[in-house]
């Protein structure tokens, strides 16, 4: 993640590291595997406890994977905010928001959809959610 | 790519984010030269993930079916009733740790050293069998139940977003055996070095999926 004095603002592909350091390399991925199965083992206790409130549950299951994606991309995609990074950065920041307009569009869409739906029996069956 | 071309011929302003404002591919420029085009490496990686988010866009509209179709069983089983978590949690395990030994592979190869390379690929490629094979299982559990694609909207759903994963995993598995392949004839040379930064980026992006469809398709389907 420390790049060469000489050259402080040169570009860097998504998933380079700059890492001529076995042992510093092989520490960031170690990081980076200890948070995710951290972060994994919090999302199955989450779904098993009773401590969170039922509703709640899913909440928290929605930031905790979002917290590993972030993971996953800072420690094994190196993908960071730093100046040799920017372009990396705005396409996934562009590829998140069409990912939420696609997903979030269609729910909620759908979902009025449902909403204005007229009660037919046979209809019923197939849109109704949940 | 014409490295050759005059430098200043090429970014006269002073962006600071324009790529390859040193010419990476070469030796660094003095201080205060504005560099060339950039390195092939650079171009080649960004290039794939430009690839990497387009699929994940692709993901996208396959999980907003999955989403809308979820309470859609049309009288069939729900999830609750299909998904075994410790199944799940096994496949994650499986993913996760076939991540972490990718990246160790790629940074084998960064070092040149052939014998840690094709171990930790090795690996990759095992773990990632064994995600397959527990996902193969599964599915044919459930076709086996009576609870195939043609079932409901909901199953058709689930088997077009796990199955697409597991299409991805499928041709991972593949580029990863190529890999192995031509790192062992061809050696570390750069081009094969580019193909090797493609693949971890590939096989890192099908884990952040995976992060998701355990998500939304097991841990809110089977826990709620």
């Amino acid at each position: 993640m420390s790049e060469p004095a000489h050259h402080p603002h040169d570009d860097t592909a998504p998933g380079d590291d700059h890492e001529v350091d076995v042992a510093a390399g092989v520490r960031g991925y170690l990081i980076g595997l200890a948070i995710a199965a951290l972060l994994t083992v919090a999302s199955f206790w989450a779904v098993g406890t009773h401590l969170i409130w039922g509703p709640g549950v899913g909440v928290a299951l929605a930031v905790l994977a979002i917290a590993q994606m972030g993971v996953h991309l800072v420690f094994f995609l190196h993908i960071t905010t730093g100046p040799d990074n920017t372009n990396n950065t705005l396409a996934l920041a562009f590829g998140v928001l069409i990912v939420a307009l696609v997903v979030g569009g269609s729910l909620w869409i759908m979902a009025n959809l449902n909403h204005n739906m007229l009660p037919m029996p046979q209809m019923t069956d197939l849109h109704t959610q949940r | 790519m014409t490295a050759t071309a005059p430098a200043d011929a090429r970014h006269p302003g002073h962006d600071p984010h324009v790529l390859g404002r040193h010419g990476g591919g070469h030796p660094p420029p003095a201080p205060g030269s504005d560099g060339g085009p950039a390195s092939k490496r650079i171009i080649v990686g960004y290039g794939f993930w430009l690839f990497l988010l387009s699929d994940i866009i692709m993901f996208s509209a396959i999980f907003a079916a999955y989403a809308v179709l979820q309470g859609a069983t049309a009288g069939g089983p729900d999830g609750r009733r299909l998904f075994s978590l410790s199944n799940a949690a096994i496949e994650t395990g499986c993913l996760l740790l076939s991540s972490f030994t990718c990246g160790l592979a790629s940074i084998a190869a960064t070092a040149k050293n052939q014998l840690w390379t094709q171990i930790a690929l090795l690996v990759t490629g095992l773990l990632g069998f064994a995600f397959l094979s527990l996902e193969l299982h599964e599915f044919a559990d459930m076709v086996a139940k009576g609870a195939g694609p043609q079932r409901s909207a909901f199953l058709s759903a689930f088997f077009a977003l796990v199955g697409c994963h597991g299409l991805h995993v499928s041709v991972g598995l593949l580029w990863l055996g190529t890999m192995m392949a031509q790192f062992y004839a061809k050696g570390f040379r750069a081009d094969i070095l580019r193909r090797m930064l493609c693949f971890s980026l590939f096989w890192h992006a099908l884990d952040i999926i995976w992060v998701a469809i355990l998500t939304i398709v097991y841990l809110m389907g089977a826990g709620r």
